[in-house]
């Protein structure tokens, strides 16, 4: 038995206190210390699909978000080793996608592309999948485009869990994997997603846009234009609707 | 809990969709699913919504089962549909021979597609676990053997008549299973009841102990202790505790299950009754692999006849408070399954994504509760420990692995079949056994286990050493080893669930690269580059399949590296293929002529 640091966990040699229940991430995020992460969002239940948050407990390698902190862990997270991963991880994500960086409207608001100048990946590496994936513009507030998706599962957490819509879910095995919408005709316009759900504006990416949006804050004065993932991983939290 | 789960997990629902008082009663959705696309060769969208409501579960959930499960189809298959097996054992590859290419072209079909007028489709599937029996295909989901040129040249005609598969000749479905080998299981059969007798005489303390004392662990290749599973489970706070047994048997090159389930059905679900008894279940599965769906009505007489003799349902053996019943689920085509808790995803009507852990099965299983999720073959050894005692186990095996392991061998070697050994036999005895000379490399437990080159058939199978669900696959001198791995990683790649990055992406990254090395079109740096993406694929997935996805790769490069090296350009050469970029702008054009080609000269 542990008798002393009994409620700490350490990361990278510091000291950390934990609460039981708390995942390791949610003590790193409370104490601090950022470790790198896409398809978490506090406040959300974790799902642990992006892998980004992949640390090193012992001799286990473990995502961060689902592995719950216990007394005397020992972690690794900030190493050469494991960051270098996470940029594959990234390109990986890059390359499985079409990202139109570019010519997205959601450049400079884009996690992914944040992710990628955080870790310094200054290349995709690995050749397109180049995939065709459906287009669903028929909403008239919101488009979805697939292509540009990382499955993250973001969006399908918040609608079911925060909003109480169930408006998306994840069909398809392997690199078929793709969102659909949870309507008969499996189109946008036909389910009761609104531009106010937390579903519509959690996309971390350029999947899920707010028409007529896209460039109201020039590029320049964007997100991580003024700061990095690593102060917004540090900050953000949904806040549960009616004391959920 | 349920809300770390992809779909959150209404136990009334789900305790609904397994409901016999319900008008749908023993119906399951992947049945239910089943039978549509039986009716209508696919399943069609006012289907799916007929089905979510009749399952009052939202509309996404049945479209993601779906579109997760091989077996469904979007679109229309053939009146005759046939899914050739791409293992390397069973598969359509026989010696020079495309088989599946020589059908395709004599029906004039587009592999993967259905023929114009509805009558044919025609595909692959993975290993459908006849990899003693040559190479196989199902055809509306019934196997058929032994395939050959002749084979495919009466069926070609068979299919053009419209000949029922009923009026096909019947040997074509006739497999025989063939032991080689029979040790502690497989030599004597059991007296049915013999193990729930002496299970209620003992009673269930005694009963858990000797199944702990005897070491008895995991057949499926994971090697966890059972009687610490019955234990754990029997000890977790739950409302209801479930017996599930793991018959989804996938893994290329495995086909035990197949014999046990046809000759010790029995037995199976005698060992699935004592663990009810131990951990106080009173509903059980069988999770039976779609590949087996043939086996289905033989294993629901065999089920009736326990009802009758007492030893399932009401008062087992008379014992007032003992109730306990099985359900056999049948899958639909999808690996991923075999993993304990995509398994029980499956079971909820659920795509197959592995949950996370801990929580475990053993505590959070089935609809949340605890659940023991143990092999077919962990079920028949407890059977048989429980009559015969621990010692006679433990007197067989190795000092870390007690008892016998029964393996399905095939390749390329004299006598495939099954063959039951104690633990600690070498993989040299093994292939002396079964006649295999010449051998170049083995694959014990599948693509997802370890290659082994001769310098390393002393090794012995075993917990401690080469652990394997049962697979070994034997590969002669003779055989393109890249053209193995390259199979491999097509096979990963096809049944990796999708959830996680490293998992998804990855796999296909590895089929890309091994893809551009057959082609020739590798480079050195592509020895590097897989050796990155392997680690990476083992360290950073989400779950098993993940992290054994790469072994083949990185053991072939380690022990095999000729296999790669020998196939690399020593010129730069382009990643890609530029003729073939330019597939689309010919489609575009209706082109196909030589100056729509580049020179590749």
């Amino acid at each position: 038995m542990m008798t002393t640091g009994a409620d700490t966990i350490r990361i990278d040699g510091e000291e950390i206190p934990f609460t039981p229940g708390q995942t390791i991430m949610d003590a790193a995020l409370a104490a601090g210390i950022y470790i790198p992460h896409l398809c978490h969002y506090p406040g959300l239940p974790p799902s642990g699909n992006c892998r980004l948050c992949v640390v090193e407990a012992g001799n286990r390698s473990v995502a961060a978000c689902i592995t719950a902190a216990a007394a005397g862990q020992e972690i690794r997270n900030d190493t050469p080793a494991l960051n270098a991963a996470r940029t594959a991880i990234t390109q990986m994500l890059f390359v499985e996608g079409n990202h139109i960086c570019p010519s997205c409207e959601k450049t400079g608001n884009c996690k992914l592309q944040a992710m990628a100048y955080h870790l310094g990946m200054l290349d995709d590496h690995f050749a397109q999948f180049y995939p065709h994936r459906e287009l669903d513009a028929s909403h008239p507030g919101i488009l979805l485009d697939r292509s540009r998706c990382i499955l993250c599962d973001l969006c399908v957490r918040a609608s079911r869990d925060i909003d109480k819509k169930n408006v998306f879910a994840i069909a398809g095995r392997g690199t078929d994997a793709h969102l659909v919408v949870n309507t008969p005709s499996g189109k946008l316009a036909d389910s009761t997603l609104a531009v106010t759900d937390l579903a519509a504006t959690i996309c971390p990416v350029g999947a899920i846009l707010i028409k007529e949006k896209g460039f109201e804050v020039p590029i320049g004065q964007r997100i991580y234009d003024r700061q990095t993932i690593r102060e917004t991983g540090l900050q953000e939290h949904v806040e549960r609707k009616n004391g959920d | 809990m349920c809300c770390l789960y992809r779909f959150g997990s209404n136990p009334a629902i789900l305790a609904g969709m397994m409901n016999r008082s319900n008008p749908l009663a023993h119906e399951h959705l992947l049945h239910r699913l089943h039978a549509i696309q039986q009716q209508f060769r696919h399943i069609p969208p006012h289907a799916m919504q007929q089905a979510a409501s009749e399952f009052n579960i939202p509309l996404s959930q049945v479209a993601a089962v779906v579109a997760f499960y091989s077996f469904f189809s979007t679109q229309p298959r053939g009146r005759f549909d046939i899914l050739f097996s791409n293992c390397t054992s069973c598969g359509y590859l026989s010696g020079e021979q495309d088989l599946l290419r020589m059908l395709c072209q004599r029906l004039q079909v587009t592999p993967g597609k259905t023929r114009a007028d509805g009558l044919v489709s025609i595909g692959e599937t993975s290993c459908i676990g006849m990899c003693d029996q040559g190479a196989s295909l199902l055809v509306n989901g019934v196997p058929v053997t032994g395939l050959n040129a002749d084979k495919i040249a009466q069926m070609v005609q068979l299919v053009t008549d419209g000949t029922p598969i009923q009026q096909w000749p019947a040997a074509w479905f006739e497999t025989s299973d063939t032991v080689h080998r029979r040790d502690l299981l497989l030599t004597n059969r059991l007296t049915s009841g013999s193990a729930l007798r002496k299970a209620l005489l003992q009673g269930s303390d005694q009963t858990l102990t000797v199944i702990q004392q005897s070491g008895l662990r995991g057949r499926g290749g994971a090697g966890f202790d059972t009687g610490k599973k019955w234990q754990f489970c029997r000890a977790a706070p739950g409302s209801a505790r479930y017996v599930v047994c793991n018959a989804d048997e996938g893994e290329p090159g495995t086909f035990k299950d197949r014999l046990l389930l046809r000759e010790y059905a029995g037995t199976l679900f005698e060992g699935m009754a004592l663990c009810a008894f131990v951990i106080g279940a009173e509903k059980g599965f069988v999770y039976l692999r779609g590949e087996y769906r043939y086996l289905l009505p033989h294993l629901q007489i065999r089920l009736d006849q326990h009802r009758e003799q007492g030893l399932l349902g009401k008062h087992i053996l008379g014992q007032a408070d003992f109730d306990f019943d099985i359900d056999i689920v049948v899958g639909a085509g999808a690996y991923i399954c075999g993993e304990e808790s995509a398994l029980i995803e499956s079971l909820e009507g659920k795509p197959g994504i592995p949950r996370i852990r801990p929580p475990f099965p053993v505590t959070h299983g089935y609809l949340g509760q605890p659940t023991v999720v143990n092999n077919v073959e962990t079920f028949i050894a407890a059977a048989h420990i429980t009559v015969h005692g621990s010692a006679w186990f433990k007197a067989a095996g190795s000092s870390t692995s007690a008892g016998s392991k029964i393996l399905s061998v095939s390749g390329d070697c004299g006598k495939p079949g099954i063959y039951e050994y104690p633990f600690g036999v070498t993989i040299r005895q093994v292939l002396d056994d079964c006649g295999a000379t010449d051998v170049q490399a083995v694959q014990i437990g599948g693509p997802a286990g370890t290659l082994l080159s001769p310098a390393e058939f002393g090794r012995v199978i075993a917990f401690d050493d080469t652990a394997t669900g049962g697979s070994l696959l034997v590969f002669g001198q003779q055989r393109d080893l890249l053209a193995i791995h390259r199979n491999f990683a097509h096979f990963f790649a096809h049944e990796s669930c999708g959830f996680c990055t490293p998992c998804r992406v990855g796999t296909q990254l590895l089929k890309n690269t091994l893809n551009n090395i057959t082609d020739g079109r590798g480079t050195a740096t592509d020895i590097g580059e897989l050796q990155q993406l392997g680690r990476i694929v083992q360290h950073q997935s989400h779950c098993g399949l993940g992290h054994t996805a790469a072994n083949h790769v990185l053991d072939g490069l380690q022990k095999f590296p000729h296999t790669f090296s020998r196939r690399l350009q020593p010129q730069f050469t382009a990643r890609f293929d530029l003729d073939q970029a330019l597939a689309s702008a010919r489609q575009v054009t209706h082109r196909d002529d030589a100056a729509a080609h580049l020179d590749n000269e």
